[in-house]
């Protein structure tokens, strides 16, 4: 193994990343700022001017708008990181890594859409918990409250808090693996300090390093969501991002312009937001220390890490709530307030898939599978050009995995549709597939890299000493000894793929309905069965995926213990 | 101020205890010796009087300390420093942080708490360092280092886990002449596990020897 072995690879996976992720977002970018300021030559206009910010901010609760998505996007991360850093406190050392792992899998699995209307259905005034509550409180009808879509945006703040402690819980637990947890919880422990000022004291800051990057992609999702600001956040104003979304679809085509102008706002909010974060640690850090430094004992921490796990145990609970809401609704047929479950059921929205949802799911399918397979291609032949060339990844490279994940979609989506219609893609298969992958394409990278990396390099020097070269290693030892952690990133890329709502919404142009835009949109609707079945196979696709990704390496590797457990 | 054992000895679940139970009373500034090869559950033994045995070991016997039974306290609370085999400064924070950190709460005030420390880097031989990466200590100043820090919390007893076992034969006199005149200085009783007969003897304390396992060594959980 030279490194000149892979400097062909490098560089076809060099040329293939430039064209495939960093053009398109930077093109994105540049169209969508161009047209922000009122250059876009289809629409005939073509003197750059500031016209379509003062149309922006000529629109009524525009800073009602911002200030919602400041506050949701905030409140819910600061909430689930500190949410997650209490659960881990306390959980860490009673759970295993895998076993933390498959109990977190169901809500990462869950679409955002998915989730968010089951919380409706649970949260409505109409919903479970209101029908649970009735006979105690007396409520003969459904109370006239706005539970979902309220003003403040709790509802949203709630749904994103189910999504994000979850991966914040999964992205840390993979963190402490990198912490001599025991070994400096012992020592803290015999300096005179108890189990949660430990791990406030010592663990946590040696944690955050290693997560601030999943931190902003979280902040960054919160606040820019547009199916989950839809279908939970408050209605009129909306969030930044629905509002945007609204314009950019306005019959008036003149409306792309002031469209494009708050897309270049929402970006430059998550900015801020980020700035907001790192002035936060600069604080966290200074206090921290005195706080270390003055060398209090107090076994103070343990009730709030206590209040954290309950939290968390709540939240689960609600999406579990959410999740079998959906089913419910999907085959109930007659349900009265205020019975707790439906007292007929029926099968008939699930076996009429003519309807709509055959067609949606074949869309959802294909999709998902065109963006795993191109995602997982590219980082297998990125992290196979890394081996062969001996070298680890810089740090712009890692920062380039992260990126599309930190510029909020809206900014370049609507940027890079422009330039889908100029090679003639637009509204295709194609230019949807190529736009999901941008998304896809981190998460895969990012599941697959540590795995590849812990695999023994003893097993290729070996294969080589036995005369196989470069390909035939890559093929005969490495891809199936890491059969168990690709196919988890594939279940991964899947899952995100199904997801993905406005890349799908923009890039088909309205016309490739998948399970995900077509139940965000039957969300605003009445018919609940419906929305049930749309939302119960989004939620269920991926877990499929899941159990398959789990299945084929149980099979395949039943009589090879060496190869069970390889990864989380 | 002593540190008495009563029968003490530890099983895992269901299996015979790991030694044959120990009786010992360490007196103030004495520092006892605890041999035998590894595998025989030396650093079990001092788990255990730290308080810091893994979940499905059970403690059999009396620890007290100064009379008090410390059986039922968290390891936190036992007032016990223990150092470790390898010096385990904490890397995100600097050499005088980590001071600071295990520095006893009684010591009030900005001011006097970092003069506490600066004169335990002092007398550690590493004035001046309060800002310096633990990382870019040798091997004896990451020792003394850690010996300061347990110092500085102000322990009722001191327990060693073969931590000079790493250093070489120069620097291993030095750290153990640094580490025992400390003991003595503050009167504490100190318990020593090794494998090596020399270390135990610096001690100039009583010695007892664990017998070699007569069967495989349980696994930790």
């Amino acid at each position: 193994m030279t490194p000149r072995d892979g400097k062909a690879l490098r560089a076809v996976v060099l040329a293939a990343l430039i064209l495939g992720l960093i053009a398109p977002i930077a093109i994105g970018l540049a169209q969508t700022t161009r047209a922000a300021f009122g250059v876009m030559p289809v629409l005939g206009a073509i003197t750059p001017g500031l016209d379509p910010w003062r149309d922006l901010f000529a629109i009524p609760g525009l800073w009602t708008s911002v200030r919602m998505t400041l506050w949701t996007g905030l409140a819910s991360t600061l909430l689930s990181l500190m949410l997650a850093i209490g659960f881990c406190a306390v959980a860490n050392d009673r759970m295993s890594h895998s076993a933390a792992a498959r109990w977190l899998t169901p809500f990462l699995a869950a679409p955002h859409a998915a989730m968010a209307i089951g919380l409706a259905f649970v949260l409505a005034p109409s919903g479970w918990i209101a029908r649970l509550l009735s006979p105690l409180i007396g409520w003969d009808r459904p109370p006239d409250l706005a539970i979902v879509n309220d003003p403040w945006g709790i509802a949203l703040i709630l749904g994103l808090m189910i999504k994000e402690v979850p991966f914040l819980l999964l992205v840390m637990l993979s963190a402490l693996t990198q912490v001599p947890l025991r070994q400096h919880m012992a020592a803290g422990r015999m300096l005179g300090y108890g189990r949660g000022l430990v791990w406030m004291k010592i663990i946590a800051p040696q944690v955050w390093p290693l997560i601030r990057l999943p931190v902003m992609v979280v902040l960054a999702y919160a606040m820019s969501t547009v199916d989950m600001g839809l279908i939970l956040g408050p209605s009129n104003p909306p969030v930044l991002a629905v509002l945007l979304t609204r314009l950019f679809f306005d019959p008036d085509v003149a409306q792309i312009l002031p469209a494009s102008s708050g897309a270049i706002l929402q970006g430059l909010l998550v900015a801020l937001a980020f700035l907001v974060l790192r002035l936060g640690e600069v604080v966290c850090r200074r206090v921290g220390l005195w706080w270390l430094r003055s060398g209090g004992r107090g076994s103070t921490a343990e009730p709030l890490l206590r209040v954290a796990t309950v939290g968390v145990l709540g939240l689960f609970a609600l999406g579990t709530l959410a999740m079998l809401s959906l089913l419910v609704w999907s085959l109930a047929w007659r349900w009265p307030w205020p019975a707790p479950l439906p007292q007929s059921w029926s099968l008939k929205p699930w076996t009429s898939p003519g309807a709509g949802w055959g067609n949606a799911l074949g869309n959802t399918l294909l999709l998902a599978g065109a963006s795993t397979a191109v995602s997982l291609a590219m980082a297998i032949a990125w992290l196979e050009g890394e081996d062969r060339a001996q070298r680890g990844r810089a740090g712009w490279a890692e920062a380039l995995i992260y990126l599309p994940l930190l510029v909020p979609q809206i900014a370049f989506l609507y940027g890079l549709n422009v330039l889908f219609l100029r090679i003639g893609i637009s509204g295709g298969h194609m230019a949807v597939i190529w736009a999901q992958a941008l998304f896809v394409f981190p998460y895969v990278m990012i599941t697959l890299s540590d795995p590849w990396r812990a695999l023994d390099p003893r097993l290729t020097r070996a294969a080589a000493s036995l005369g196989a070269g470069p390909w035939r290693r890559l093929f005969a030892v490495k891809l199936p000894v890491l059969l168990m952690p690709i196919l988890t990133a594939a279940a991964i890329g899947i899952a995100v793929s199904v997801a993905q709502y406005l890349p799908t919404l923009f890039m088909g142009a309205g016309r490739v309905a998948t399970l995900t835009t077509e139940a965000v949109t039957l969300s605003s609707g009445s018919d609940r069965r419906v929305t049930g079945v749309y939302a119960s196979l989004q939620a269920g696709l991926p877990l499929a995926a899941y159990a398959i990704a789990f299945l084929i390496p149980a099979l395949l590797h039943r009589n090879r213990d060496a190869l069970k457990g390889a990864s989380a | 101020m002593s540190l008495c054992l009563t029968g003490l000895t530890v099983c895992l679940k269901d299996t015979p205890p790991l030694f044959p139970p120990l009786t010992l009373c360490i007196e103030p500034g004495e520092v006892a010796a605890v041999m035998g090869p590894s595998g025989v559950g030396k650093s079990t033994l001092l788990n255990a009087i730290a308080g810091l045995l893994s979940p499905g070991f059970a403690l059999m016997g009396g620890i007290t300390l100064d009379g008090t039974d410390l059986a039922p306290l968290p390891a936190e609370a036992r007032r016990i420093g223990l150092m470790f085999q390898d010096a385990v400064l904490f890397p995100h924070l600097s050499v005088g942080d980590n001071l600071a950190f295990g520095l006893s709460r009684s010591i009030r005030g900005r001011k006097a708490r970092r003069a506490a420390v600066d004169e335990a880097l002092v007398s550690a031989g590493l004035a001046g360092m309060y800002d310096r990466d633990p990382a870019s200590l040798s091997g004896g100043q990451r020792s003394r280092a850690a010996l300061m820090r347990t110092l500085l919390a102000d322990p009722a007893a001191l327990l060693l886990d073969e931590p000079f076992s790493k250093l070489d034969t120069g620097l291993r006199d030095e750290i153990r002449g640094f580490t025992f005149s400390h003991i003595r200085e503050r009167g504490i009783p100190a318990l020593l596990v090794t494998h090596d007969p020399e270390d135990a003897a610096a001690t100039g304390g009583p010695i007892i020897t664990l017998p070699s396992p007569d069967r495989p060594v349980p696994k930790r959980p």
